[in-house]
């Protein structure tokens, strides 16, 4: 059913919510793949539901009805506690708005996904701070959250979500908070992590920003355009 | 990393709300540790001062005449004709199964003696053993009898026989030195001669022989009808019976006490729960957004959970040893305002750690359903809440 070079596809993909009593059709009938090294934008307006399908591509949201295949593997028919340790081994996320937690230092954010995976306390902290420097912040890992500017913690968000080198990377909306200075720097930084090997997708409504993609697949009112 | 590095750090940003929780805790166990300590400490004082009481154990040798006796009169006439049993058995007695339970042993020897044409009670008693148990027992004059030829008057006995301390008395023959007058006690001592046992076996003519045992037991929760049917086996001739009732009553407000107890430490653990129930509920529920992100990057349900009791162990820990602390220091300033004369009987070490485990167990018990509403969380809609 799969094919060998696509890392992600979506077969008849529907997601419908339901807000007090009315339903909302977040996904209609989607289909698509994404190959293995591919930087993806996705884009559309504001609610057309890139974030509910970046969701169900991160094994975070459970769709109504149709199947998500990540490296051939069908990730709603995972137990929920497997489809954690799935996103733990596959999935790096960046949120939009950091999403850092606060009484964690950089360097701790960073180790933070390490902390259900068995490596020894040195080669964590090892990790965290080859990542840390790769998204130059090198002298600043014993920062809070709250003493870096908002570029800064979006590079830390990055920077946690690629420290288990997860072959997907899934950004929503990371340059949605920044001025375009920064949010270009961001866009390079995602760059260059596709071009050491990581699977991007990135959800964006700028098009300024599709430039930086392999491809961009458009959604809108729940339905995708590839 | 790991979870309880994360715990850690939830617990200190947030120290006011944790504060509370561990207050909760505080509360529950320093009000059980308080109760606790009261009730041991009136147990001990009473121990401690369990002569107060007199006997609770009486051994007179068994009868087959009625008693003609009430409330004190004798309508049987003068009659002191009594029946002993062996002295040298009495060290059996320190053979029952409770002996330990044994504290004081009184022998003594009843008769009657003539004294200037008067028919008086005369007790040969083990002085020291006798005045241990009668802690009421105060004299007026003199000193308390120490040699052989030392004897104790009662106060209606030296006033009718007109006798003073510093005289001599006649007993059979006897020349005895009157060393002290009691006080009026309004018992029978108070029309009685008191000699010591030697003397009083030889004035009566009763050498080796008792005619009755008072014996002083006490314990907490002490088997006082057991030990008697235990004296009683060992003493097949003797009639033994327990004199309940001094012993019984105080027990029974220390009893009433502790049901006092149990129920404000139940209601006051239940609140205290109930604390520690809303204020990680509370605690949960800010950390929506912080839970998503567990997920996301690949916690199991089961991970935020550990992070939740983690926690919940962690302030129970600290809750366990303030609250003991803060017991102990609230039994010690509460006990001479609750109990007259009364002693802080000590820190109790297995309490301490009773309370340990309880305030370990309250917390985690009380986190359980935030912790599970946690893990169970929906972390697109957690990720989503702002
Ligand atoms: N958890 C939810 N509960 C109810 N409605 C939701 C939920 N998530 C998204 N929606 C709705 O689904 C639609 C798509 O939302 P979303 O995926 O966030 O779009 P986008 O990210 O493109 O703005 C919107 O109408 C939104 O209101
Ligand atoms: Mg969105």
């Amino acid at each position: 059913m799969t094919q060998a070079n696509h890392l992600i596809e979506v077969h008849g993909l529907n997601k419908a919510y339901l807000n007090g009593d009315t339903r909302v059709e977040a996904i209609k009938q989607m289909d698509f793949f994404i190959d293995d090294e591919e930087f993806i934008t996705l884009m559309g307006p504001s609610g057309s539901g890139k974030s509910t399908l970046l969701s169900i591509l991160g094994g975070l949201n459970h769709p109504n009805q149709g199947k998500v295949f990540i490296d051939s593997l069908d990730l709603y028919a995972l137990t929920a506690e497997q489809r954690a340790d799935f996103r733990s081994e596959y999935i790096g996320f960046v949120f939009q708005s950091f999403q850092l937690i606060p009484y964690l230092t950089v360097l701790e954010n960073v180790t933070l996904p390490m902390a259900v995976t068995g490596q020894k306390k040195k080669v964590k902290t090892q990790m965290a701070m080859t990542v840390i420097d790769r998204v130059g912040l090198g002298t600043k890992a014993l920062r809070l959250p709250d003493q870096l500017s908002g570029g800064e913690q979006e590079r830390v968000a990055i920077a946690r979500a690629i420290v288990n080198k997860p072959p997907l990377i899934l950004a929503d909306e990371p340059t949605g908070n920044l001025d375009s200075k920064t949010a270009k720097d961001i866009m390079i930084l995602l760059q260059s992590l596709n071009t050491d090997g990581h699977t991007v997708v990135v959800v964006t409504h700028n098009a300024d920003m599709e430039a930086y993609a392999s491809r961009c697949i458009r959604v809108q009112d729940g339905k995708c355009f590839v | 990393m790991k979870l309880h590095n994360i715990s850690l750090g939830n617990i200190q940003r947030r120290k006011g709300k944790m504060l509370f929780l561990v207050l909760g805790l505080v509360m529950g166990i320093s009000t059980v540790v308080t109760l606790v300590s009261i009730t041991e400490s009136m147990t001990w004082n009473i121990e401690q001062r369990l002569n107060q009481f007199g006997a609770n154990i009486v051994m007179v040798p068994k009868s087959d005449r009625l008693s003609l006796h009430y409330g004190g009169i004798n309508v049987g006439g003068v009659n002191y004709q009594v029946r002993e049993f062996d002295q040298k058995k009495l060290s059996d007695i320190r053979t029952i199964k409770n002996h330990k339970n044994l504290s004081i042993i009184a022998p003594k020897v009843l008769g009657p003696v003539t004294v200037k044409n008067k028919t008086v009670l005369l007790m040969g008693v083990v002085f020291e053993q006798e005045l241990a148990l009668k802690t009421w027992w105060h004299k007026s004059a003199g000193r308390f009898p120490e040699r052989e030829n030392d004897v104790m008057l009662g106060s209606r006995a030296a006033a009718l026989l007109g006798y003073k301390v510093g005289d001599t008395i006649r007993l059979s023959d006897r020349a005895f030195n009157i060393a002290a007058i009691l006080r009026p006690t309004g018992a029978s001592e108070d029309d009685a001669i008191m000699v010591s046992l030697i003397a009083g076996q030889t004035v009566l003519g009763k050498e080796g022989k008792l005619s009755m045992v008072e014996i002083s037991a006490f314990c907490q929760g002490c088997p006082i009808s057991e030990m008697t049917l235990q004296i009683a086996e060992k003493f097949p001739h003797a009639k033994v019976t327990a004199m309940k009732q001094a012993v019984m009553s105080k027990m029974q407000s220390i009893e009433m006490f502790k049901s006092f107890s149990l129920g404000v430490s139940i209601l006051v653990i239940l609140i205290g729960s109930l604390l520690v129930m809303v204020t990680m509920m509370g605690s949960v529920n800010e950390r929506t957004r912080e839970i998503g992100i567990f997920r996301a990057i690949g916690f199991r349900r089961g991970h935020v959970m550990q992070i939740i009791l983690l926690e919940a162990l962690l302030l129970g820990i600290i809750g366990g040893i303030m609250g003991f602390v803060t017991g102990n220091l609230m039994a010690c300033s509460l006990i001479p305002m609750v109990i007259k004369d009364g002693v802080f009987a000590g820190i109790n070490s297995t309490l301490g750690i009773v309370s340990l485990f309880m305030a370990v167990a309250l917390s985690l018990l009380a986190s359980l359903y935030p912790a599970v509403k946690a893990s169970n969380m929906d972390p697109s809609e957690a990720l989503r809440a702002l």
